[in-house]
């Protein structure tokens, strides 16, 4: 896949002399595994979105692998979260936005008026930055997606609770408290509940915002250890702050400086053999 | 520069330092919360003190008098008086004492001056009786009669007194029992046979009525009217039995008078009471003021039909308040597109709470009780017209009035709490596929309710303080059937009703006794205190509950 060539990226002083590809955050050994290529999950073509009259993402195209894991990094306010948030039309909560281009999911357009947002949101699951579970029981959490779909066997329900929360890690923590608020768990416990949540309607893509932001490297180690066996099953597009995460997590990676894709190949060529010098410069530590 | 400058300048700079600290408003505020710390307590000190005291049996004094017959009665007030005749200012000081016996002297109250006054003496045989007319008797008591015939004298009579008037109690009791359940029961058949009669008369277009018909309920209330008649005769024999035994009762400037047992509430020796029978008396007239019915224009017995009334209608009040405000601050904040429509509407619900009372009265009057209980006595009730049926006040009215009164506390309590719920949590909910309204109630909903609970409180409490407006849409100074009993359809939400707010005034300026009834006042605000502090404690609870319930712990 070839990275969109945005028409003018604002240069930053760079130079790519050897000193700085060795000041590079990340060594070889914490890649993860290489995985062979494969067809597109999301397809985005020429996506522009506009915030009432500012332009946050310029003409965006780019393919995200099926079962793979594509992060998408770059400086604060560079329209990564903004592009995520598009997959499953969360933006259409904000006043005033506006959007050119397509996302295709499958054969349906994402932006089509005749989408149904429900079933779509149905298909692309989310994880937050902040971790929001509801004040319910564990139990009810995890149900919810599935009571709102109208599910009423508890037998059903027993069965999906106890098979997200063993696919989210958190069965053995919580299956003696499983009628107790959800409130009442560790930072880390409830992100991994808010991943149990998202996999127990069974979508196609998780979507993840940042998820690791808010938590202690233990927790962190266990979401991205988690993120690694979802895989297997879901496409994941993960936002994040956290260059060695998303080295270590990701398949692909995309680097997005100011609404614009600046480069966008495997997580390794990415890391290690940059090819745009905002990339370096960004990578390396320079800015953002 | 000399040094008286550059002093005051560093005492100028040092001043302004000490407003930029703020230590100037920190003591003013302090200040301020003190006061406010301090009117409250002196304002449940003043009620507590002067309502506490009300049923304690005081000693009762004889006082004898210069020049005139002697006094009996309890000591309530002493004075200092300043006179000032021909320009000299005579200092003197004189006593008051409730004296009772209203219907001997045509009073109740007595000021004794100073050089009036002789000895003062408690008599330990001097008997006080409370009557369920003309207030307390202070006297002796010198026998108990039969029909006429002295059956006991003196300290047998005190002996044989209790007995006997718990007998003739017990007789009167239920001859007004039968007056009012069953004969009122059968008044209500015979009204509603007759209006059976004329429903049938308005329905038929030359107003006659089918001969049947007539003949069922001519009969019906034959029968009932014979049923009447038995009722009555028997209240009446019952009524007289209870007559038959009195007490001759003489004052203490020895007028006799007779004084029938039944209608004595009870009996006590002041003076020679022990604590432990003083605090007995004093718990059971407390018992009799919270469950018992009034006596005596409401300035004596109980104010059971009042705290009923209060707390129905404060009830019913809650029950409308919640959902209105809940939908409307819903709509207003998830629904309503914000812009200067909807911040009119809020500014205009904000300042609805600062509306007075009186005038949310007026409209419960024009709307709900002329307009809506009208509009309903004609489509439903056409046969009792031109007697209002919901056309006049009602606890409905008068509860559905303060709801509109109370409605913007709950809307913006409502409105705060659904802003407070975190965004994320609803994005959570819409991101696994859950629609607007379906977020609003599994996730908003719940997590708002301590928040609206809150606004109920305050909605309560303002409103079971609130007279103003009842008194044009449904309290009554006295309303002896209560809007909820046994006769179908058991809720009367078309009663009028009785309201300790409403109470107080009518028995602190209303009354004709308005010095005897001065100590009931103080109770009754008491009473109201303390209702409306059980209401809110109640409703804290539940919001605790629901509070811990969503936070932590076990579901």
């Amino acid at each position: 896949m070839n990275p969109a060539s945005p028409p003018s990226v604002p240069t930053e002083p760079s130079s790519q002399t050897p000193e700085h590809s060795r000041s590079l955050p990340v060594s070889a050994s914490s890649f993860a595994a290489v995985v062979p290529p494969s067809p597109a999950k999301i397809v985005v073509e020429n996506l522009s979105l506009f915030y009432s009259e500012k332009q946050a993402l310029h003409d965006v195209s780019m393919d995200i692998s099926e079962k793979r894991v594509t992060a998408l990094i770059g400086p604060s306010g560079c329209g990564k979260s903004t592009l995520l948030r598009c997959f499953n039309r969360m933006n259409d909560l904000v006043e005033g936005v506006r959007t050119d281009g397509r996302i295709l999911l499958g054969d349906a357009n994402v932006f089509d008026p005749a989408m149904d947002v429900i079933e779509l949101r149905r298909r692309v699951g989310m994880v937050f930055q902040k971790s929001n579970p509801f004040p319910k029981s564990i139990y009810e959490n995890v149900a919810y997606g599935l009571r709102i779909a109208g599910e009423k066997s508890k037998a059903r329900l027993d069965e999906v609770v106890e098979h997200s929360l063993r696919g989210a890690a958190l069965w053995e923590e919580v299956k003696d408290r499983l009628n107790d608020s959800a409130l009442g768990l560790s930072g880390g416990q409830q992100q991994r509940l808010c991943i149990a949540r998202a996999i127990a309607v069974e979508p196609d893509v998780i979507l993840m915002d940042e998820p690791c932001s808010a938590l202690d490297p233990i927790a962190t180690a266990k979401v991205e250890e988690l993120i690694h066996d979802l895989k297997a099953k879901y496409t994941i597009v993960i936002v994040t702050h956290n260059m060695q995460q998303a080295a270590r997590v990701s398949d692909r990676t995309a680097f997005f400086y100011l609404g614009r894709l600046v480069e966008y190949t495997d997580t390794r060529t990415i890391f290690m053999n940059p090819s745009k010098p905002q990339t370096e410069a960004y990578i390396s530590g320079r800015f953002g | 520069m000399n040094a008286p400058t550059q002093q005051s300048s560093s005492a100028v700079a040092r001043l302004g330092q000490y407003f930029k600290r703020g230590d100037s408003l920190l003591w003013l505020s302090g200040g301020a919360l003190a006061l406010a710390v301090l009117l409250i307590t002196g304002l449940l000190v003043l009620v507590f003190t002067s309502g506490f005291t009300f049923f304690w049996p005081f000693r009762v004094a004889t006082a004898e008098r210069v020049d005139a017959p002697p006094v009996m009665g309890v000591v309530t007030n002493r004075q200092e008086q300043r006179l000032g005749a021909d320009g000299q200012v005579v200092k003197t000081a004189q006593t008051q004492f409730k004296t009772g016996n209203r219907d001997v002297y045509g009073f109740d109250f007595l000021w004794v001056k100073k050089e009036e006054l002789g000895g003062i003496s408690y008599d330990p045989e001097t008997v006080v009786l409370e009557r369920e007319e003309y207030g307390d008797f202070h006297g002796f008591l010198a026998a108990i009669e039969h029909k006429g015939q002295v059956v006991a004298r003196d300290a047998a009579a005190w002996e044989a007194f209790d007995g006997h008037r718990r007998e003739m109690r017990r007789l009167a009791v239920r001859a007004k029992e039968i007056q009012r359940e069953d004969i009122g029961e059968v008044n209500l058949q015979i009204q509603r046979a007759k209006l059976r009669l004329r429903g049938a008369q308005l329905k038929s277009a030359d107003g006659s009525v089918p001969p049947e018909l007539q003949a069922e309920v001519d009969a019906k209330l034959a029968s009932l009217e014979k049923e009447y008649d038995v009722l009555r005769l028997e209240a009446e024999a019952l009524m007289a039995r209870s007559r038959e035994y009195a007490a001759l009762m003489r004052t203490v400037d020895s007028q006799e008078r007779r004084i029938p047992l039944a209608s004595v509430v009870r009996a006590w020796k002041p003076n020679s009471m022990g604590l432990g029978a003083k605090l007995a008396h004093y718990a059971s007239r407390a018992a009799e003021f919270v469950h018992g019915e009034p006596r005596e224009s409401n300035t004596e017995g109980g104010v059971f039909p009042a705290i009923f009334g209060t707390v129905m209608m404060t009830i019913i009040m809650s029950i409308v308040v919640t959902p209105l405000g809940v939908i409307a601050a819903f709509y207003l904040r998830e629904y309503a597109r914000q812009g200067p429509v909807v911040r009119i509407v809020r500014i205009a619900i904000n300042n609805l709470a600062g509306v007075p009372s009186i005038v949310f009265g007026v409209f419960g009057l024009g709307f709900f009780v002329y307009f809506i209980g009208g509009g309903i006595d004609r489509m439903f009730f056409p046969e009792s017209l031109p007697n209002p049926t919901f056309g006049t006040g009602g606890i409905l009215w008068a509860s559905l009035t303060l709801a509109l009164l109370t409605v913007p506390v709950v809307i913006v309590a409502t409105e705060e709490s659904i802003a407070a719920v975190p965004r994320g949590v609803r994005e959570g909910s819409l991101a696994l596929g859950a629609s607007k309204f379906q977020t609003i109630c599994n996730v908003v909903l719940p997590a708002s309710v301590p928040g609206i609970l809150t606004g109920v409180i305050l909605a309560m409490a303002r409103g079971a303080g609130e007279v103003a407006p009842l008194m044009i849409t449904g309290v009554v100074k006295l309303a002896p059937e209560l809007p909820l009993d046994g006769h179908f359809p058991f809720f009367h939400l078309d009663r009028k009703f009785m309201h300790l707010g409403f109470h107080i005034y009518d028995v602190g300026f209303q009354s004709p006794n308005i010095e005897a009834a001065k100590p009931m006042v103080f109770t009754t605000t008491l009473l109201l205190i303390a209702i409306v502090v059980l209401l809110n404690l109640f409703a804290i609870r539940i919001r605790d509950r629901i509070r811990r319930k969503y936070q932590t712990g076990a579901f």
